[in-house]
């Protein structure tokens, strides 16, 4: 060992000087959030929970093509189809089973009506399995609620697309 | 009968007084160390519950009194419950001497250090009960682990003490920080307080010297098998023995309940004040460097301790011994 790194090692040179950051850093702003209370940027391609989407006259937009149902790698969503008396194709079932889902966003690139999309809201967390098995009621239910934010992030991705 | 029960009423009233005091504190060093500790990373810490996340230790005190003991099947069920009991006790018991100021003290005993010393000692005997009563791998490598690093680093505890009793000349708490009116023993005595400070570390099993429970190699050492309240206890326990060593610091080097100079604002201050901003002053030393250090490789450590701490306490309780005679300084002791 040579005398300089003896003396080092024996002054705890290295430790002090660790000591010293320590304390500096102590009395710095912390990094992280006061995370339930307050919450960081999200970005308008976030890919959260699932939502149906209805046209502003409340008509639904989906009209049963299954390419979502075709292109899910996680083979989480579910739809059967039949004709509404006014002789348009609507879905009589359209299930996401939330547990498989794996939040790839290729449902809602398929869609070619905008109708099946992936909002901002990612604290969708239950207390049992069963209520992530969500139906159509629910899916339509999270489209109403989130209906403004949607329409604003699908309009600010718009021309990257 | 009556003068009997009146005594033991007395005394009773005396320990509460103390231990309770001593309880609130250990919740409340243990949120000190997490939010330190968290604030050195630049993250937050406990901040929610109450103010300042102050009673989050209390929050998480009940949760464990609600939660289920587990017992293994294959340990032994009496030395398994004993284990918490005697590390927490052993914890408690050492505060009894531990002078506030000059008469705030439970018991006033003339061989004040020699008990702490042996106290804090049998520390180690419950975590090698809590280890081998589990009966399971992890704990017990951590048990042995941490038998062998606390035997090793309490004889460089014992010469530095040692040290400081060449310059006192007693073995009571109170006369200690009596003879550091003049002079606190930190300056005199300086590489030794840094080796007490670093014994102290591995004594209380804290980071850098935290192997007997290292979580990457042996998951949480001789705690792996405790659950509910009796691992509260181990962790209680070990708090309390964090703050004990901090206490023994500054009674043996930073002047216990001294003011900092015998000047009028600072006397003033009352005693018990002065001592709680020493101890707190050493346990946030604690806390930053449990934040800035990696763990020391098993070698290392008993390697540091047996071959660097020991000869060098040797050496410099020579020259404290050789220095202290040759100018005439030794303490007089009237027998």
């Amino acid at each position: 060992m040579n005398f300089s790194r003896f003396l080092k090692t024996i002054f705890l040179v290295e430790f002090i000087s660790g000591l010293h950051i320590a304390i500096k850093e102590l009395f710095k702003k912390s990094k992280t959030i006061n995370y339930p209370f307050e919450k960081g940027a999200i970005s308008p391609r976030m890919r959260g929970e699932h939502a149906l989407r209805r046209y502003p006259n409340g008509e639904e937009r989906c009209i049963a093509c299954k390419l979502c149902e075709a292109v899910c790698p996680a083979q989480a969503i579910t739809i059967e189809s039949a004709e509404r008396s006014d002789g348009s194709r609507k879905t009589t079932r359209y299930d996401i089973d939330m547990l498989k889902c794996i939040y790839c966003g290729l449902c809602q690139e398929s869609c070619p009506v905008d109708a099946i999309v992936q909002g901002p809201n990612f604290e969708f967390a239950t207390e049992t399995r069963e209520e992530l098995y969500y139906n159509k009621e629910k899916l339509l239910e999270n489209g109403d609620r989130w209906e403004s934010v949607l329409a604003k992030n699908i309009k600010l991705d718009k021309p990257y697309r | 009968m009556i003068e009997y029960l009146q005594i033991l009423g007395q005394e009773i009233y005396k320990i509460i007084f103390l231990l309770v005091p001593i309880l609130v504190s250990v919740a409340m060093i243990v949120w000190l160390d997490r939010r330190v500790w968290g604030l050195v990373q630049k993250r937050r810490g406990p901040n929610v519950v109450g103010p300042f996340g102050l009673f989050q230790t209390l929050a998480d005190a009940l949760k464990y009194i609600f939660k289920e003991i587990i017992i293994p099947a294959s340990a032994n069920k009496v030395v398994f419950i004993l284990a918490p009991i005697v590390t927490m006790t052993l914890a408690l018991v050492a505060w009894a001497v531990i002078p506030m100021s000059e008469n705030l003290v439970l018991a006033d005993i003339n061989v004040g250090i020699l008990y702490l010393f042996a106290v804090s000692s049998l520390g180690v005997y419950g975590i090698i009960m809590g280890g081998w009563a589990s009966n399971s791998k992890y704990p017990f490598l951590g048990a042995i682990r941490s038998a062998a690093q606390m035997v090793s680093y309490e004889v460089s505890i014992g010469i530095i003490i040692i040290n400081v009793l060449l310059c006192v000349g007693s073995l009571n708490l109170n006369d200690i920080v009596i003879a550091q009116k003049e002079l606190w023993y930190v300056i005199p005595l300086f590489p030794m307080f840094v080796i007490f400070f670093i014994s102290a570390l591995a004594e209380t099993n804290r980071p850098p010297f935290d192997l007997p429970e290292a979580e990457a190699e042996l998951v949480a050492g001789y705690q792996t098998e405790y659950s509910g309240m009796m691992y509260a206890m181990f962790w209680l326990g070990e708090y309390a023995n964090i703050l004990l060593m901090c206490a023994m610091g500054s009674i043996l080097f930073l002047g216990g309940w001294l003011p900092i100079i015998d000047i009028y604002p600072l006397n003033v201050i009352p005693a018990p004040i002065w001592m709680i901003l020493k101890i707190l002053l050493l346990f946030l030393l604690f806390a930053i460097i449990k934040a800035i250090v990696p763990r020391y490789r098993y070698d290392q450590l008993m390697r540091l301790g047996w071959k660097i701490f020991l000869p060098f306490s040797l050496i410099y309780l020579v020259l404290t011994a050789s220095f202290l005679f040759y100018f005439d300084k030794l303490p007089k002791v009237n027998i």
